[in-house]
């Protein structure tokens, strides 16, 4: 495939015209990789040069559910019941996302990026009574930590695996999301914050092992085009406790790993002008004085003598 | 075309490659704007005869061949193959000595290749190239980074003397991306790219390489400092903006408390 294409740029002749299907997966391809906030703009170019709206549309239909749910999206729910949060932890079916906190169903137009309307939570869509005191818990207590250190966090818990389960000594599993997105296309700029925090409370243990994984990416494209991609996983555990008790210790954690996550980003930013981008590129060269280019030559000459005479000793 | 510039402004530079040729099939018509228009990342190749390696461009290609700085001769071989006039190929010769110093000086490895020929108003055209890959398997003196890439293509067009002096209208991209990977912060990637004009009349007192090399210089020294204060600063700018570190949280919260 990749061959194909290089072979096809290096001609510049005679092309066939592309088929249907190739069209179309060129058009996800754009679609998936736009940077967080920017797929709107990238739908109208990828509309403008594909020339073939039924190859786009339909390119439309298949990437954007997955687009919006790997970038967490908040959408608005009508009626001013708050966002719901896009994911997979979340979804019912394709159009169709819980909002744990107020037990609706949002339907979501992923193509306009929009939720249309919503429907209360049948009781099988919605953790038993067990588990939702402990998710319920978590939730106040990560609303209260994302209102507190995020700008513009969304955030929801989950009930995952076993998540029907009636009482103690049974395993469950809640997910929490937390999403921070900010759009500022009209300052070039655009980034978003995205973590998922896997808890699996273990009964027989009478621990919930915690897994976590950040994703923070930014985009700065005045006049360029410049792109941080960060990730970052890891691991803690605690005990179970009361319902409450659990939801402090959780939710302090995760602002622990969250807060030292944003302190390594800080720390990698700083040590980018003199050793990691000096990788690439020194600020001055090795001599500390700018390059002699009116005895460069000479310079050169000198050095190929030491060479020379190197190799004869 | 617009559209198509737009979408290679938005998609991942370390994709660049990938979206540039999804576009040369979508749009044949188009492909030698696009190609001169859209910087891919530079290729390599060996040069048997002066054990040197060279990068390829549009500059150094005829046919499916590419000329060698170092030897002049085409690599897969090409009979015939275009050759500079004698004068500019001293001129390049002496081009590519200087500038993989220069290369030395400020990259501590990499490779790099000068390109020159004939232009049509009397003038003449270089292109000067420079690959480096500054990770801890490639040139990387530091051994941090796990990736790291820059890429710079530097095509200056001179007119014909005049009175001494020629005008330069240097025209500088520069591609780059770097990945560190540890375990306590996990990867952490910057890539991009942006391109800038220069132009300048200068005397020819000193002569051209002289001048090219001085305006590359001070280009790469400027498009190095902009990347690393104002594109990768406003990365981070965003970053703390969307959860900002702790000191400004706790000032934040101070009033109400």
């Amino acid at each position: 495939m990749a061959e194909d294409d290089e072979e096809s740029a290096a001609g510049g002749g005679q092309f066939p015209e592309l088929s249907y299907p190739q069209k179309k997966e060129i058009a996800k391809w754009f679609l998936l990789n736009s940077p967080c906030g920017e797929i709107q703009y990238v739908a109208k170019e990828v509309r403008s040069v594909l020339q073939c709206d039924r190859a786009y549309d339909d390119a439309a239909d298949e990437a954007l559910p997955i687009y919006n749910k790997s970038q967490m999206i908040s959408l608005e729910m009508p009626g001013g019941t708050g966002d719901v949060l896009v994911t997979n932890f979340g979804e019912i079916r394709e159009n169709e996302y819980l909002d744990p906190r107020t037990a609706q169903v949002a339907v979501v137009d992923h193509v306009n990026q929009v939720c249309t309307e919503v429907r209360p939570a049948a009781d099988e869509e919605l953790p038993s009574p067990y588990v939702e005191e402990y998710r319920d818990s978590l939730d106040v207590e990560v609303l209260k930590y994302v209102n507190e250190f995020y700008r513009k966090g969304v955030c929801s818990v989950y009930g995952a695996q076993g998540k029907h389960v009636g009482g103690p000594g049974l395993d469950f599993e809640l997910v929490v999301a937390i999403s921070a997105a900010r759009n500022s296309p009209q300052n070039f700029c655009n980034g978003s914050w995205r973590s998922v925090w896997d808890l699996e409370f273990r009964e027989d243990l009478q621990v919930i092992n915690l897994k976590g994984k950040m994703q923070v990416s930014a985009h700065y494209f005045e006049e360029g085009n410049v792109q941080l991609d960060s990730e970052h996983e890891c691991k803690d555990v605690t005990r179970i406790q009361s319902p409450e008790d659990s939801a402090l210790s959780i939710a302090a954690i995760i602002r622990h790993h969250e807060s030292k996550y944003l302190a390594s980003l800080e720390a990698s930013y700083s040590t980018l002008p003199d050793t990691t981008f000096k990788e690439l590129r020194r600020k001055l060269p090795v001599t500390r004085t700018l390059f002699p280019w009116h005895n460069a030559l000479q310079f050169n000459l000198t050095k190929d003598m030491e060479k020379e005479l190197g190799i004869r000793r | 075309m617009e559209a198509a510039m737009g979408l290679m402004r938005r998609m991942p530079p370390k994709h660049s490659e990938t979206a540039l040729s999804a576009l040369l099939s979508l749009m044949p018509d188009h492909s030698a704007d696009l190609l001169s228009q859209v910087d891919q990342p530079l290729q390599v190749l060996y040069d048997v005869d002066c054990g040197r390696e060279f990068i390829l461009c549009e500059y150094n290609r005829d046919a499916d061949s590419y000329r060698s700085p170092w030897s002049s001769k085409y690599y897969p071989p090409l009979e015939d193959g275009t050759q500079p006039s004698s004068q500019l190929r001293k001129l390049e010769v002496d081009a590519n000595e200087i500038f993989a110093v220069y290369r030395d000086q400020y990259y501590e490895g990499g490779i790099s290749s000068v390109y020159i020929w004939e232009d049509d108003n009397e003038g003449f055209v270089a292109c000067f190239l420079i690959k480096k890959d500054g990770s801890k398997t490639g040139h990387g003196k530091r051994g941090c980074l796990e990736q790291g890439a820059w890429e710079a293509v530097h095509v200056v067009q001179v007119g014909p003397e005049e009175d001494g002096r020629a005008h330069y209208c240097l025209t500088s991209t520069i591609m780059l991306s770097l990945t560190t990977d540890n375990e306590s912060s996990g990867t952490f990637g910057l890539s991009g790219s942006i391109r800038r004009q220069m132009n300048m009349a200068l005397s020819v007192a000193e002569g051209h390489m002289c001048n090219m090399g001085r305006m590359i210089e001070e280009m790469e020294s400027k498009l190095r400092n902009s990347l690393d204060q104002v594109y990768f600063g406003k990365t981070r700018e965003m970053v703390c903006t969307l959860r900002p570190p702790a000191e400004i949280t706790q000032m934040r919260m101070l009033p109400k408390s």
